[in-house]
């Protein structure tokens, strides 16, 4: 049987979005700093802001540097369509902002990163959209959680902090079973590692900021849009399957199908909350996805060393990563993850807050900060950072314990790695 | 909007312009015709604006595709007189562009239908349309490498790349999208269709209405020499070859073929 004609990942990481530009032969996408795009004529005006044909006007609505970054990405991932944002958190937003409204509820994983928890479960509410957290290892808890006004289901590929393994394709079921969409963030995956649209997913939301990007020098999401679900069927996503004033009656859903949401998210989403991507940023983060392949073999490869090193020491209370067959999802990691599950892990540190405390003062080469999917190993401690705003039922039921370390293992030589925290872990127990 | 054609919904995407406004009343109507497995979206780039420049357009889905009743009508002459009663319904002789297998639907139908069929302008189109007998097994099967391959062959090689036209979108993960999308049992019988017409030439030999033809110089699914022996039996019709442009110039040179279609549809209110 013949294959289909293009290229594959490797290859769509380095080129997919770009070709040399015609005009200066630049090989290396060129970053257009500007605010703004001259129109041909009146009538190519009104036809960009009316949304009769395509192109750029102005930078918080589209770029050209931006747009090669959402179109590899959504190339990446296998969808239709992408928007890059201003940050992960802004990419979140956009997507919820464009799909629901008041009085509308989300069925959320309850292992979630912390701003995404606070997102769903304060702020969110605000503007009277609701959630319920529910275990992600439990597609059952999602149907049982789902109710009549429920629009959305979303829970993150790997969870966080615990690398909780999303059955995607089972909660997808759920999620379809119910009219609904499944939104999931895989920044701690990439699209390296798995692709959520093959396994049912429909909307996939990244921090590029982290792995995407890769070094730590910008910040920066993307909303996915897997573009096969049908968000005319039943009359429930009325911003995209009914008239929008906003452009003067247009029904996104008939006239772009499978992009309508793209569409939307872009033309009202952008537009209105404006949480744009620098064309600048665009162009650091597409350093970092060229060579998103190999890097993200070597973070994994690495992980494996530092977690056979973590395994056999005895500072250390406790593993928590989907390679470590002591991991609930040890099994269903193998089977989704055939390169690996990622490079972000937990462990715990035996002697509890205060042991974990002088842990992270004692690394040397580790960087203690609040990020993840640096080319350097990164450690923070949850409980006093990025979950802090959590209550104690929350943090538990969330599996964060005040011993917990996050782990995010870099590119470093990996003795190098491991020589770091093992002498700081022999420091943690004096 | 949704109207009857044969007592079945129709529905086709108009722009978000109504057709029936007093002040468009005299206008062109304008029927955009799509191709095998695809919907009334591929013209997305096309419909509103042509609806927001005097005419009256409607991107309409075939049946049984899209938002359209079945079943789907499965030869290019039978489509051919269901889409010279669509014209009926609509009230007026209209203007056809059609893509792939759209633009045999729309030869067919200007050449034995005459007075329902204004012009016509043809994309993605040959003297006839073979197609891959794996394309055929993977349609006739429901198997979504169908869509991989068209979604492959249909765009022209830079597609491989990208830089869509739309900022941030895939062109072929679109193109994609929209396939898997049609109905099952659809695809198959749409290309056994498209390669089993051979009245192509037949019916441009006798067409007498106007005539543009957009080629795409790298269309692989219907290459430009496949097209000569139709501009042979048409030498009145306008070429306007698009360098830059695969099977689906719609969509990947969607500007110039904005203009061509301005362009005709000017040449006639002349």
């Amino acid at each position: 049987m013949i294959e289909p004609d293009s290229h594959r990942f490797d290859t769509r990481a380095l080129h997919a979005g770009q070709r040399p530009d015609p005009v200066t032969g630049s090989r290396a996408v060129p970053i257009h700093q500007t605010t703004s795009f001259v129109f041909d004529s009146v009538d190519h005006a009104s036809g960009l802001f009316n949304l009769e044909i395509s192109g750029h006007l102005y930078s918080r609505i589209s770029n050209p540097t931006v747009a090669v970054l959402e179109e590899r990405i959504a190339s990446l991932e296998g969808g239709v369509g992408g928007v890059c944002t201003s940050s992960g958190q802004a990419a979140f937003h956009l997507a919820l902002a464009t799909i629901l409204g008041a009085g509308d509820h989300v069925v959320a994983s309850r292992n979630i990163y912390g701003g995404s928890h606070n997102m769903l479960n304060l702020t969110m509410p605000r503007f009277g959209i609701t959630t319920t957290f529910v275990d992600p290892r439990d597609p059952q808890a999602f149907a049982e959680a789902i109710r009549p006004e429920t629009r959305l289901v979303f829970a993150e590929t790997l969870g966080n902090p615990g690398i909780e393994v999303l059955d995607i394709a089972a909660v997808a079921d759920v999620a379809h079973g119910a009219g609904l969409p499944l939104a999931v963030d895989s920044t701690f995956a990439t699209p390296y590692l798995i692709r959520p649209i093959e396994h049912g997913a429909d909307i996939v939301i990244h921090s590029v900021t982290k792995f995407l990007g890769g070094h730590g020098v910008a910040i920066g999401g993307i909303v996915v849009d897997g573009g096969r679900f049908d968000w005319a069927a039943d009359g429930k996503f009325p911003t995209l399957s009914e008239p929008y004033d906003g452009y003067h009656g247009i029904t996104f859903t008939e006239e772009f199908g499978p992009a309508a949401l793209s569409m939307r998210a872009r033309a009202e989403g952008l537009r209105d909350f404006g949480g744009c991507m620098s064309p600048a940023n665009a162009f650091y983060l597409l350093q970092g996805v060229e060579t998103l392949p190999v890097r993200m073999a070597r973070h994994v490869e690495n992980t494996l060393r530092v977690i056979d090193m973590l395994d056999g020491h005895d500072a250390v209370s406790w593993i928590s990563h989907p390679a470590h067959p002591s991991h609930p999802d040890h099994d269903l990691a193998k089977r989704l993850y055939p390169k690996g599950a990622g490079a972000i892990l937990s462990f715990g540190v035996h002697g509890g807050r205060d042991a974990g405390r002088k842990f992270i003062e004692a690394v040397d080469l580790a960087s203690h900060l609040a990020n993840v999917g640096d080319a350097k190993t990164l450690v923070i401690h949850p409980g006093s950072t990025t979950h802090q705003q959590m209550s104690a039922e929350d943090l538990a039921a969330a599996g964060i314990g005040e011993e917990l370390v996050r782990l995010s293992v870099g590119l470093e030589d990996p003795d190098d790695i491991c020589d770091d925290l093992s002498r700081a872990l022999r420091a943690s127990q004096r | 909007m949704k109207f009857q054609v044969d007592d079945l919904t129709v529905n086709a995407a108009t722009g978000a312009v109504s057709i029936e406004r007093d002040e468009v009343a005299d206008a062109p109507l304008v029927v955009l015709l799509h191709g095998a497995g695809m919907d009334r979206t591929v013209w997305s780039q096309q419909t509103r604006w042509l609806a927001h420049h005097d005419t009256r357009a409607l991107a309409v889905d075939l049946p049984g595709h899209g938002g359209s009743e079945g079943p789907a009508i499965t030869s290019i002459g039978e489509l051919a007189a269901w889409t010279a009663r669509l014209a009926e319904a609509l009230g007026g002789p209209v203007h056809l562009v059609g893509h792939s297998m759209g633009a045999f639907i729309a030869l067919e139908a200007a050449a034995a239908t005459p007075d329902r069929i204004a012009s016509v302008v043809l994309m993605g189109v040959g003297a006839a349309m073979p197609v891959h007998p794996d394309l055929q097994t993977a349609a006739d099967a429901d198997d979504p490498l169908a869509a991989a391959l068209m979604a492959g062959w249909m765009h022209g090689p830079d597609q491989r790349f990208g830089l869509n036209p739309t900022p941030g979108m895939s062109m072929t993960g679109t193109s994609r999208a929209v396939i898997e999308a049609c109905p099952p049992g659809v695809l198959g019988p749409d290309l056994a269709a498209c390669a089993a017409y051979g009245g192509a030439v037949d019916a441009a030999t006798v067409l007498t209405c106007p005539v543009t033809i957009i080629l795409g110089t790298l269309d692989r699914m219907t290459p430009r020499k496949a097209a000569q022996p139709l501009l042979d039996a048409m030498p009145s019709a306008t070429i306007v070859e698009l360098p830059d442009s695969g099977h689906a110039p719609m969509m990947e040179e969607p500007g110039a073929v904005r203009r061509v279609l301005g362009d005709h549809l000017g040449r006639l209110a002349a």
